[in-house]
């Protein structure tokens, strides 16, 4: 079996007293999508910028293809095939979608050509051809949400991280979503998202990870980890596993 | 021992400019801690105040101390208005907007005190301006020791307002959490505008704390204003402590530096502290984040 | 769409070149050559903040470092190392390049942004004009005087006309790289990095490169301006080459006229020194002399309605009237 794409060892991320990431490790094998959940505040977005290289771990490493990349930076981490997107999403706003695009499409392409054609590809692979001469300003959310995914795309990355790319989208934009994440694995790139829409994860994910006051507490295939007890008490309080146990023992069979 | 004094004097010397330093410094990092934007016209405003004096002195015949009651007042409401009428509707919330917009505001201070007062340096004449008093083998200037005690007095007065008064708490709220003062029904539009007319007022007393033993040019805000911003940027962006530690400090530098290397090479080390702590520390001594 | 037409893309710049190049020939008199020449030299100085400010969102508000830098290379290489002055105009050029990525390496590096930055660069210049004004090398307070030796070989020409069309040649340059930068892989990073520098990072943008790459080039294009100051005018001070007069003109001229654009700055000096003439003549006929500053003031009320109502420049508005909503062409 192959080493893992993604390997977290032991990460450790403190801001002065506060704990966000405490020795998490976990792989993300290649071509696979593995969800990141958990309760808000959980420490995932802290965990992606250690992975992405924003934040420097107070201890631990991270190796990637093979290599330790811990002390790299951002861009450096982006070339050696990281991609992330934001949670809050940062498009250029004073440019168009098309050479909002283009500047991914510029890592791996030096010549304006074949830069603004690979943007125009992957705007086709996501969507948004419709959309390449408007401002990306005037996007709506789900049109936000694609470019920023568009972006990132475009320097051809082997590891996607999506940092709740489905947030603020309604079910129908999230229906639409859902294939174009497929594809994107389709296409060989490892996926690892956060998520906090379930059936995304239920459906999209083959190993779904559990974060909850930055530590794992469980991880395995999603229908598993759905029903493990500490994932409930995680996000429904202490206690809720017992009650839910409970009130399914007492409620009549429908 | 004669060098002792020399030293002593210089030393002496420095701390009562610092304290007018200070209070100079004091108008600009409050505004930096509320609204998060430097506020390039701050040396300009100053040497407005300081032409102020002069004209409220050579026209009216008021002498410099009593002019804060009058100058005060008139440049909190000056500096109320220009937050309020042209800095904020111009930005239009962005910052770098609020960058172009008093420096905007600075050239046209500094260019129309230079059309209608030409390039000259003047000075006013007052009676005590060469006063002296005798402390133990020094003899410190008079008008100096009164800018200490004012400087002093009003950094305090400022203190209290802020931690005492309504107003004060909800200036302090809004450098915290713009957000959640909105939310607790604070009038941010009106606290920035407050905070602006402050620092103002700082200016409108450290003009009046300063003539006496200053002269005045257009450009004589800018030299002011560098020092100010060293000490701010020494001392912390939004520390008031930071600003009044900062002031003495620097004031003590710049008096014994002068002393010992001469005047030009001072200002070159203030300068020089001013950048070291830029590119090494910009978020000072006392200060929160840049 | 547009489409990448090499061709139509520089074709306005080269118009616009040959018309402001046939200016001379109409209008004659030596004061509106001065003011055309000078107008040049300023559009030069704004093309260079440009740069930094317009493509890469980084204010300086100490251009002037740059412009004396370039200024006082020019004028001591001719006077006390007798090199000619076709050569010490590069020469100039590439110091202010050096002076660029000097206080470019320190602050980048440091991480300063925005008002800091500008207060670090202002620090910057005022540094080196208090040296200026009071080292000997630099001619001190008295300043440096280029001695007039009306010979092409000395860049000195009797007739005025040449000097400025050797101004105009430059903008005309520079116009091109500004379009060339604009469309090239540079461009897009460093324009990138002005519109979000995390997301930049993220797309494998070194931000610290393209910053610092950017700031080079705008002041040895300043630095140039400086050199061609002092060729013009012979005289040189601390207060002319290093005063804060110029690192208002530069910033003005580009952001008036449209930051991160091309003709921005050409167009932003001809409405600000336009502006200033207006002004100053104004004022001389209300007070029956000259007010000094006057036109600065002027200055100082355009920057705010600018930033106010048209904070994309006049081609901005100009844009934005006419309906294009494409951003980057």
């Amino acid at each position: 079996m192959s080493p893992p794409l993604l390997s977290v060892r032991s990460v450790t991320m403190r801001f002065g007293g506060l704990t966000a990431v405490d020795a998490v490790s976990l792989d993300a094998e290649a071509d696979q999508i593995t969800g990141l959940i958990g309760p808000n505040g959980a420490g995932k977005t802290t965990l992606f910028a250690v992975i992405s290289g924003f934040e420097r771990p107070t201890s631990g490493a991270i190796h990637f293809a093979g290599r330790d990349i811990t002390a790299l930076r951002v861009h450096e981490r982006a070339n050696a095939g990281i991609a992330r997107t934001f949670q809050i999403v940062q498009p250029f706003a004073g440019l168009s979608v098309r050479d909002n695009i283009a500047v991914g499409a510029y890592l791996r392409h030096r010549k304006r050509d074949a830069a603004l054609a690979k943007a125009e590809a992957v705007a086709q692979a996501v969507g948004l051809a419709p959309l390449l001469d408007q401002p990306a300003g005037a996007l709506t959310v789900a049109g936000r949400k694609r470019l920023e995914l568009a972006r990132a795309l475009a320097t051809e990355p082997k590891l996607l991280l999506l940092d709740e790319v489905l947030a603020g989208l309604n079910p129908s934009e999230i229906r639409d979503m859902l294939p174009v994440v497929q594809s994107i694995r389709a296409g060989g790139v490892t996926v690892v998202m956060i998520e906090h829409v379930m059936q995304a994860v239920m459906s999209l994910c083959d190993v779904v990870v559990v974060l909850a006051q930055g530590r794992i507490i469980a991880s395995g295939a999603p229908a598993a980890v759905a029903r493990d007890s500490r994932v409930i008490e995680a996000y429904l309080g202490h206690g809720a596993s017992e009650r839910m146990r409970a009130q399914a023992g007492e409620a009549p069979h429908a | 021992m004669l060098k002792l004094d020399i030293f002593l004097s210089g030393l002496a010397n420095g701390l009562l400019i610092g304290a007018v330093y200070a209070l100079i410094s004091l108008g600009l990092t409050l505004v930096y801690g509320v609204l998060h934007i430097i506020n390039f016209a701050h040396g300009a405003t100053l040497t407005a105040a300081m032409f102020a004096v002069l004209i409220a002195h050579s026209v009216f015949g008021i002498d410099p101390y009593l002019a804060i009651l009058v100058l005060t007042p008139l440049f909190f409401g000056l500096g109320y208005a220009a937050q309020r009428f042209v800095i904020s509707p111009a930005s239009h919330g962005d910052d770098s907007n609020g960058l172009l917009v008093t420096l905007g505001l600075s050239i046209i201070i500094e260019n129309a005190l230079l059309a209608i007062f030409r390039s000259d340096t003047r000075s006013i004449d007052v009676a005590y301006a060469f006063s002296t008093v005798e402390i133990g083998n020094l003899f410190l200037s008079l008008p100096r020791m009164i800018a200490f005690a004012g400087a002093f007095a009003v950094s305090l007065a400022l203190w209290l307002v802020l931690a005492r008064t309504d107003t004060g708490k909800a200036i302090r709220a809004v450098a915290k959490e713009k957000a959640g003062a909105t939310l607790a029904g604070i009038d941010v539009d009106h606290i920035y505008a407050v905070t602006f007319g402050l620092s103002a007022a700082c200016l409108a007393i450290a003009a009046c704390l300063l003539m006496p033993t200053f002269l005045v040019n257009p450009r004589i805000g800018n030299s002011f204003v560098l020092v100010a911003f060293t000490i701010v940027v020494l001392g912390g962006m939004g520390s008031i402590a930071g600003a009044l530690i900062g002031g003495l400090f620097i004031g003590v530098v710049e008096s014994l530096s002068g002393l010992y290397f001469g005047e030009s090479l001072g200002q070159i080390g203030i300068f020089l502290i001013f950048i070291l702590v830029l590119l090494l520390r910009p978020t000072g001594l006392f200060g929160a984040r840049a | 769409m547009k489409t990448a037409m090499t061709q139509a893309t520089y074709w306005p710049i080269l118009l616009v070149g040959a018309a402001l190049a046939l200016l001379p020939l109409v209008l004659t008199t030596n004061a509106t050559l001065n003011f055309l020449t000078f107008a040049m030299i300023i559009t030069l100085a704004a093309q260079g903040w440009n740069i930094i400010g317009g493509f890469g969102g980084q204010f300086s508000f100490g251009h002037a470092a740059f412009f004396g830098t370039g200024a006082y290379a020019m004028a001591l290489l001719q006077v006390r190392f007798a090199i000619n002055p076709w050569l010490a105009l590069p020469l100039g050029t590439a110091l202010g390049g050096c002076a660029g990525g000097i206080i470019g390496y320190l602050s980048f590096r440091a991480r300063l942004r925005g008002s800091y930055f500008a207060l670090v660069t202002l620090a910057f210049a005022e540094i080196l004009r208090i040296v200026a004004n009071a080292w000997g090398f630099t001619g001190a307070a008295a300043g440096v005087l280029v001695p007039l030796r009306l010979d092409p070989v000395q860049m000195q020409f009797n007739d005025r006309r040449i000097f400025y069309w050797l101004a105009l040649l430059l903008v005309v340059i520079v116009l091109g790289a500004s379009r060339a930068i604009m469309r090239s892989r540079f461009g897009a990073q460093l324009i990138a990095v002005r519109e979000n520098e995390d997301a930049a990072r993220a797309l494998g943008v070194n931000t610290l490169v393209a910053k610092l790459s950017a700031l080079i080039i705008s002041a040895a294009i300043t630095a140039a301006a400086g050199a061609l100051y002092t060729q013009k005018f012979l005289y040189l001070d601390a207060s002319l080459a290093y005063g804060s007069w110029i690192s208002v003109d530069a910033l003005l001229g580009a952001i008036i006229g449209g930051p991160g654009t091309v003709f921005g700055p050409l167009i932003g000096t001809i409405v600000l020194l336009g502006l200033g003439e207006v002004t100053k003549t104004l004022f001389a006929q209300l007070t029956g002399g000259a007010l000094p500053g006057v036109d600065l003031v002027a200055f100082g009320v355009l920057l705010i309605i600018c930033v106010a109502f048209a904070p994309r420049g006049v081609i901005g508005a100009v844009r934005g009237a006419v309906g294009a909503r494409s951003a980057t062409p």
